[in-house]
């Protein structure tokens, strides 16, 4: 039997090309605040990548796990050491294999999956988010035998030069992200996709389909690690710009769940979605703290005042519409069209 | 010789009795499962919420009862909304769908309660002190703390008193059968609505006197929250629907991550008790899925 040749609609095609024009062309030639680069759009583009990854292990594969940002310390944390210790090693390369030594432990914590499911698998993929973060900070080697806490994370050179501006940082992020989305879109309509579906709506029915659990459930464990790991490595190199164990705490596992719940789960801009609203809401929620109550209303308070929002919005959304913004996107945009053809 | 296995007897009471504490959130966890299949991940922001609350009651001056009893309505309170705002649009909805609602409402309260009453560590005084107890330091050469007998005498009374409710009282039957199936039991009569907002309260009870026994150790903080999270291996190892899971599963972890903490910890530069519970919980997930007291999970297609 010929193997089925993946086909494109013609708006597929015309969404990717507005996509890259607007990615590659249009924002570096109309940003010119390098803030909107450093705090707004990297950030939001390496941690909807992470979302990315906690989206084929949970949106496809239907694996409960909340692990992701201790796969991104073992990413960001991989990365520096390579460099550090590897000087002809391009970037590139580093941040690949970055995510395969992330993808290992994805698939080591990934094991327990082939026994258990729900709430118990969720505890279990907590032991990887907290063996991972204690690891690095205990043994001295990860970091370089650093006693300041805080690792300068390396230069970004690629092929002799060096990206040190937001705006070259953008590029690198950006170009890293758009690639690793279209193989991500790609992998959820071909074979891979298909099974991490079939595993998710009834893994039984799945296996007496001839589906291999085992290996559907490793692999959609070690690819999603493999996106976090690359995520945590950019996240740290040109967001963090330094190397520290606890940026990757169990609170940026959660926020990572809340992008792929309140994005959508199963859907790829989902994840997109979801980042830029777990990212954007507390900055607009400060910017209305300062301008319309003049800072009278403490920083605290209002961080409080975002958890209670991402809560709320999180039961609302598991009420009326669980396939999250992504799914409200799309209703709207059918609503408008079907509004014009009248 | 002698010194070293007294020291170890030490490391083992102490541990065993920090672990009562785990039991004591773990046992929130258990009667919301037992009675609605329902995982509630919030419990850890109960415990968190409600010794706040109790705390920020009691810095206005309120009397220790007078506030102890005005936490107890908020959080039956709390019951009540969650069983009218989450629970019932959430119905006949997947384990899953629950578990991210509660996981939701875990947050909304965490934010509540420090917009409420600040993010500042408050002390918590209940009149034990957190120091050995001299009558057992002079006689049998062990340190344990009073707090940790305290907490390990309420969680007995805890568990026995919910056991017994569980087992003889009408209630008690109530809850088991709506645990096993909520169609049949509403519709022989039995009032879910009531039966949900009563395990929600009775949680919400739990979680204060968990909170108090946290604070008074910790002192009354965020990281509460983290320290509630151990339950969750907890449960693993006990079983999710068993009360004396709770307890039993609540001495193991407490027992084994203070002696590996004690014994091998040095080795790896200490700190091994914040995944050594995890890990623990994942060869019993290997072992036994379901737990020590757990019911066997069948599945059908």
């Amino acid at each position: 039997m010929k193997p089925v040749i993946m086909t494109f609609t013609k708006r597929d095609i015309v969404n990717f090309i507005v996509l890259m024009v607007l990615a590659f062309l249009v924002i570096p030639m109309t940003v010119t605040n390098s803030y909107w680069y450093s705090s707004i759009l990297i950030p939001w583009l390496c941690l909807a990548l992470a979302a990315v990854g906690q989206q084929i292990v949970m949106g496809y594969a239907g694996q409960l796990s909340l692990g992701a940002a201790g796969f991104m310390a073992a990413g960001a944390f991989a990365c520096f050491n390579l460099i550090l210790r590897i000087p002809d090693l391009p970037f590139v390369g580093a941040l690949i294999i970055s995510g395969l030594i992330a993808a290992a432990f994805g698939i080591l914590f990934g094991l327990p999956s082939l026994r258990v499911r729900g709430i118990y698998l969720m505890v279990a993929t907590l032991a990887s988010q907290f063996f991972i973060v204690w690891m690095i900070d205990k043994f001295g080697w990860f970091k370089n035998y650093d006693t300041s806490g805080i690792i300068t994370a390396q230069n970004i050179v690629i092929l002799g030069k060096s990206f040190t501006s937001p705006i070259a940082m953008y590029f690198v992020v950006v170009f890293v992200v758009a690639i690793l989305t279209l193989l991500a879109m790609n992998m959820v309509r071909g074979s891979a996709g298909r099974n991490w579906m079939a595993v998710r709506d009834m893994d039984i029915a799945a296996e007496s389909m001839g589906v291999s659990l085992l290996k559907t459930k490793l692999e959609a464990f070690a690819i999603s690690a493999f996106y976090c790991g690359v995520a945590g490595a950019l996240f740290a190199f040109t967001y963090l710009k330094s190397l520290e164990p606890i940026a990757f705490d169990i609170k940026l596992s959660f926020k990572i769940l809340f992008m792929v719940i309140l994005g959508g789960l199963g859907t790829i801009n989902g994840a997109f979605i979801g980042a830029a609203f777990i990212l954007l809401f507390p900055v607009v929620l400060n910017f209305i703290g300062n301008t319309v109550f003049h800072g009278s209303i403490d920083a605290t308070i209002i961080s409080s005042i975002e958890q209670v929002v991402f809560g709320a919005l999180m039961i609302i959304f598991m009420i009326y519409e669980p396939l999250g913004m992504a799914k409200l996107w799309e209703s709207i945009k059918s609503k408008i069209g079907f509004n014009k053809k009248k | 010789m002698i010194s070293e296995l007294l020291f170890f007897m030490e490391v083992l009471v102490a541990g065993l009795l920090s672990g009562t504490m785990y039991s004591l959130v773990a046992l929130g966890f258990v009667l919301i499962y037992k009675a609605s299949s329902t995982f509630n991940f919030a419990q850890g922001a109960m415990v968190f919420f409600a010794v706040l609350s109790f705390v920020g009651l009691m810095e206005f001056g309120i009397p220790f009862f007078v506030a102890f009893i005005i936490t107890v309505v908020l959080m039956i309170g709390v019951g009540l909304a969650t069983e009218r705002l989450v629970l019932r649009p959430l119905m006949n909805q997947s384990e899953d769908t629950l578990l991210m609602a509660t996981i939701g409402l875990g947050f909304v309260l965490e934010g509540l309660a420090q917009a409420v009453w600040g993010v500042e560590v408050r002390r918590l005084d209940l009149g034990i002190k957190d120091s050995p107890i001299p009558w057992i330091a002079d006689n049998l050469q062990l340190f344990i703390s009073a707090l940790d007998v305290t907490a390990g005498l309420v969680a007995t009374a805890m568990i026995v008193g919910l056991t017994l409710l569980f087992k003889y009282t009408k209630i008690g039957l109530g809850l088991r059968s709506v645990a096993d199936d909520a169609g049949a039991a509403s519709s022989i009569g039995i009032p879910l609505k009531h039966i949900m907002l009563l395990v929600w309260s009775a949680a919400g009870v739990v979680a204060l006197v968990a909170g108090m026994m946290w604070g008074a150790r910790a002192g009354v903080q965020f990281a509460l929250i983290d320290l509630a999270l151990k339950a969750l291996p907890v449960l693993i190892i006990g079983g999710f629907s068993s009360i004396p899971g709770a307890i039993i599963g609540g001495l193991l972890i407490g027992a084994s991550e203070k002696i590996l903490e004690v014994y091998i910890g040095p080795y790896f530069g200490g700190g091994i008790e914040g995944w050594a519970p995890y890990v623990l919980a994942i060869f019993f997930l290997l072992y036994r899925p379901e737990g020590l007291f757990g019911e066997k999970i069948i599945r059908r297609v």
